[in-house]
């Protein structure tokens, strides 16, 4: 019996030992690149003394982060308000559109074309014309670009998914003599999940530098991007730069949110499977 | 309409193919006659494999009795009402080359689809999906991600969920024409289990002549450009067919008809071909 039983336990054990190596195997060549190139920069800036104002050192800019943790943090959550403003707004409305146009044929054929021709120009070119329309002082100026950086590859990406839809598929629930909104609701919108992921992947990004370049053409001095602009200026780079990583932390940040809620509402999706069986 | 038509109709069909004709629009304008003057009468309980070279517009007529697309011309009655009314009556189960199972459902969540559509309630559809699978032997995958299935196995999940709803007829387009020859083999006598097991019409269509003879009752021979039925074979091979139906006298018989039959359509258009070959070298030379 207790040969039994060791036989039942021992590989299940082996296999969970074995999977958290192989996830800590997964990690590691990352981890050591990143601290390799941290040490490579500390040394090279020491060994070649680069100025400050051109390359400040790892450990200066670690400085900085701590000495000005409390301002630039405050300064990081107004940037981050505008992003994820920007988001939600962008998101909602490319969503929106994108449900309206897949739906409708003639809309697709019309608004389709335009959105993916004004999605290839540089939206964030408009970001003067925002500051101007709603205020440097308003956080709406930011969450404007934002939003409008983010509305296109969303909307795209809702109607691409909603309506790239396996032919047979769709004879297979007109045999069922399935409604438009069943079908809405059972294989367009599950088949369109991975797609609008992918835009929203995008989206975070996007929303994050568009309140932040945004900020650059004039904002209020608490906010991550007029942060970085004046400490350049006064030659503070140490301070800029551990501001950027505020920047880089709202981005991380709403992108692992993304991917999160992405295995939460599809983790049947395949790019979930390679740990699995 | 004639009105003395005999009412002893006395095997009661469950497809009438009257005079159906399909014609597509093809790219640059040209008309494409996909189907040309099709009758067809198909009897309850039937085994029906349509068989024919590609073009032949087999898949056109599986979804004309399907109401997955109108006829030009000619009718379509499904037990004596239209297709457009069968469909809406869910008489039909249909099961394509590739599985289409959503990934996003378990296998028996699959199987429940068609159940959820039509409004049975959660129970009902827990005991008839289980049943479905039990009747294809998959019930231990219940819990199971189709993409976890075999490519055999995905298409039994495919057949179980075309049966769900009881249909009259189901439809089959190429169901194993993905499959390899020893999975196919397989699926053929799995087929024919389910088949007698349910009483279901099936309507199946094939490239594969010793499936097309194995499987059915009559075999209907088309061949393209127009597509149109050119031969009508009854398999008089007894029932139930297993292994060694393969290997019996009359099959080999039956399968030589049935080729003869398909190279006799196929050499009528190889002619034509030849012929038009000709003329467009003739106006080449005249250019």
């Amino acid at each position: 019996m207790t040969v039994g039983n060791t036989a039942v336990v021992q590989p299940s054990l082996v296999e969970a030992r074995r999977s958290l190596w192989r996830r800590v195997g997964d990690w590691l060549p990352a981890v050591m690149v990143a601290i390799g190139f941290l040490l490579v920069w500390q040394v090279a800036v020491m060994a070649f003394g680069v100025q400050r104002f051109i390359l400040p050192a790892p450990l200066a800019i670690a400085g900085a982060f701590g000495t000005y943790f409390s301002e630039i943090a405050a300064a990081a959550a107004y940037t981050a308000t505008e992003a994820i403003g920007g988001l939600i707004f962008g998101v909602a409305g490319g969503l929106l559109v994108g449900f309206v146009t897949a739906r409708w044929v003639s809309a697709r054929e019309a608004l389709l074309p335009f959105a993916v021709a004004i999605n290839a120009i540089p939206i964030i070119a408009f970001a003067p014309i925002m500051n101007n329309w709603f205020g440097l002082a308003n956080p709406a100026s930011k969450m404007a670009i934002a939003a409008l950086l983010v509305f296109f590859p969303v909307m795209i990406n809702t109607v691409r998914g909603l309506t790239l839809v396996e032919p047979a598929a769709l004879e297979l629930m007109r045999s069922t003599a399935a409604s438009e909104l069943t079908v809405l609701r059972k294989v367009r919108i599950p088949n369109a999940l991975p797609f609008i992921f992918t835009a929203l992947k995008v989206a975070t990004t996007l929303a994050t530098i568009g309140a932040i370049v945004g900020e650059y053409f004039g904002a209020p001095r608490a906010s991550l991007g007029q942060y970085i602009v004046q400490h350049a200026a006064y030659f503070n780079f140490e301070r800029s730069w551990a501001a950027i990583i505020f920047a880089a932390a709202i981005g991380i940040s709403l992108y692992l949110l993304v991917l999160l809620l992405e295995r939460l509402v599809m983790p049947w999706h395949a790019s979930f499977r390679s740990h699995e069986t | 309409m004639t009105a003395d038509q005999p009412a002893s109709a006395s095997a009661s069909p469950v497809v009438e193919v009257r005079g159906a004709r399909k014609v597509f629009a093809g790219q640059s304008g040209q008309r494409v006659e996909a189907l040309r003057d099709i009758d067809l009468t198909i009897g309850r309980g039937e085994f029906i494999s349509l068989i024919g070279p590609s073009g032949c517009g087999k898949s056109t007529l599986l979804r004309l009795i399907g109401d997955l697309t109108s006829p030009s011309g000619g009718s379509v009655t499904i037990s004596g009402k239209s297709a457009h009314r069968a469909r809406l009556d869910r008489d039909y189960g249909i099961v394509f080359q590739s599985p289409v199972l959503f990934d996003w459902r378990t296998v028996e969540k699959n199987v429940q689809l068609p159940l959820e559509v039509s409004g049975v309630p959660r129970a009902e559809r827990h005991e008839r999906a289980a049943r479905m699978l039990e009747l294809v032997e998959l019930s231990d995958f219940a819990g199971h991600r189709p993409w976890q299935l075999s490519g055999g196995m995905q298409q039994r999940v495919a057949i179980a969920r075309a049966l769900a709803l009881n249909p009259q007829i189901l439809l089959m387009d190429e169901p194993f024409g993905a499959l390899d020859e020893m999975t196919r083999e397989r699926m053929n006598l799995e087929l024919l289990r389910v088949w007698q097991a349910t009483g279901t019409t099936v309507v199946f269509v094939t490239h594969s002549i010793p499936e097309a003879v194995f499987l059915s009752t009559r075999v209907v021979v088309m061949s393209p450009r127009p597509g149109r039925i050119t031969d009508l074979i009854d398999v008089d091979l007894p029932y139930p067919r297993t292994i060694d139906t393969r290997e019996l006298e009359r099959y080999f018989e039956l399968v030589t008809r049935v080729r003869e039959s398909l190279r006799a359509g196929e050499g009528r258009e190889a002619g034509e071909q030849a012929e038009a070959g000709r003329r467009v070298r003739a106006e080449g030379l005249s250019a």
